[in-house]
């Protein structure tokens, strides 16, 4: 069979050259671009992202990246966010009192993780998977490895509306509990960072190709 | 549930080898750091830290090719810090596959160089490095005093609020290392720990003395988010990380 060719978003995120070794180490071609056309045609994206989130998604915007990414959502082509490529995918971000548009595919917002733990929430963390998650197939009660100040600390998605299967949602805890990943049919996303999450990390990875 | 305490294995690095000496004198050779960083990575290490100590330029291009080499295949975060003077050099650390840099006396030196860099990068990126040490002059009101140059020079400044400056700047993480401890293998200097840890909430990695699993539970007592060394992984046994990793989990800490 084939390998999956997956896109690495590149439009200057900080360190991606693990996430592209990463996916390549478990059955990826990967190829780092910011081609339109071959953002289009890979069988899956990967929208990394460090850093603020209104800078993150200035970064896309002035790409078009957001278009992109609606685009393969409408038909059915995977995409998998990381870290603030996660966190933009929800309607807005607020940081330091200023809020700025993310791309609202999810309903809430990334705010400040509680003050009175320490923060950045930095190094391994659990997570309480969703039932049936794809993703966490297998690894279900590994750590993951986390690096964030801010994060979608509610959920509120409409599930009164029958024809739509609702995403399911794995969450973890740092103050408060909050988002810790979404699957989503096309769409997935982590905050966490699978690329440096070691075993646990590649094998969801290695779930994520498999369900291309 | 909650967050594990990190255990990371440093490797100084001087040339393209690791090396390990007692209060940053005496320097031998501890091996291969590629070689390492697998070997640590295999045995449960949570992070891995490079520290350059070496200072001519020729030396820096094989740091650079060692973080490369590491980054490949090692899939772990890799913090890489000596000689961090700019958003520059913070950059080139970033292409070769850092996730993180450290700064020391750079930052002393001009602490607007924090804001700099994590105006640009974010603050997960950069971790204040600072080697403190106990002293007796009264100008250095917590009595901890922030030294340069490996621990040889003394800058007169109080290592507790500079702590809590870096923090303000930006800083997402503090490497605490207490020179009167490094490399005596004798324990952390858990007072110093508390000292930090009560004037700052970003993350506090403990560095400096430890020689036995026992010594680390009171570093993470004293308010350490994760501990950090070098000697007793390097000459010590193949299962030290899991031996130190028990001590703290039999302490009451979640590990990995």
């Amino acid at each position: 069979m084939a390998k999956p060719e997956v896109v690495v978003l590149d439009y200057g995120s900080g360190n991606v050259h693990s996430a592209v070794r990463a996916l390549e180490r478990v059955g990826a071609q990967v190829t780092l671009t910011r081609d339109t056309q071959q953002v289009l045609d890979a069988d899956g994206l990967v929208v990394p992202g460090v850093g603020a989130f209104a800078a993150v998604m200035e970064a896309l915007t002035s790409i078009d990246a957001p278009r992109w990414i609606g685009r393969r959502v409408a038909g059915g082509r995977p995409v998998l966010g990381i870290c603030v490529g996660h966190q933009i995918l929800f309607e807005r971000g607020v940081e330091h009192g200023i809020a700025a548009e993310g791309m609202g595919e999810w309903p809430g917002e990334v705010t400040a993780l509680p003050q009175d733990v320490v923060v950045p929430h930095m190094g391994w963390n659990t997570v309480r998977p969703a039932r049936d998650s794809v993703l966490f197939d297998g690894i279900e009660d590994e750590r993951f490895y986390f690096v964030h100040s801010y994060a979608v600390q509610e959920w509120g998605f409409d599930q009164t509306v029958d024809a739509m299967s609702a995403p399911k949602v794995t969450w973890s805890h740092h103050g408060a509990d909050f988002i810790a990943a979404v699957e989503n049919g096309p769409l997935a996303a982590t905050q966490f960072h699978p690329e440096k999450s070691g075993d646990a990390g590649m094998q969801l990875l290695k779930n994520w190709i498999e369900s291309l | 549930m909650s967050l594990a305490v990190r255990v990371i294995p440093c490797l100084d690095v001087d040339a393209g080898r690791v090396v390990k000496g007692v209060n940053f004198e005496n320097l031998r050779d501890a091996g291969d750091p590629v070689e390492l960083a697998h070997r640590y990575n295999d045995a449960g290490a949570d992070e891995l830290t490079f520290l350059d100590v070496t200072a001519s330029s020729a030396d820096r291009e094989t740091t650079y090719d060692v973080v490369t080499q590491t980054a490949e295949e090692v899939f772990i975060p890799l913090t890489v810090g000596g000689g961090v003077r700019t958003q520059e050099d913070v950059a080139a650390l970033l292409r070769c596959g850092a996730d993180k840099a450290s700064i020391n006396t750079a930052a002393v030196t001009r602490p607007e160089v924090i804001d700099e860099i994590t105006g640009r990068f974010g603050s997960q990126v950069l971790v204040l490095s600072l080697d403190a040490r106990r002293t007796e002059d009264l100008g250095v009101a917590s009595g901890f005093e922030v030294t340069t140059h490996g621990g040889r020079r003394g800058t007169g400044i109080d290592a507790i609020s500079w702590c809590r400056e870096a923090a303000e700047r930006g800083v997402g993480e503090i490497l605490l290392n207490s020179i009167d401890a490094d490399g005596t293998q004798n324990g952390f200097d858990v007072e110093m720990i508390r000292a930090v840890r009560h004037v700052t909430t970003v993350p506090l990695i403990a560095s400096g003395g430890a020689g036995r699993p026992e010594h680390f539970p009171a570093a993470i007592d004293a308010g350490a988010d994760a501990v950090l060394a070098a000697s007793m992984f390097h000459f010590g046994p193949v299962d030290m990380i899991a031996q130190v990793k028990e001590a703290i989990r039999a302490a009451g800490h979640p590990v990995r």
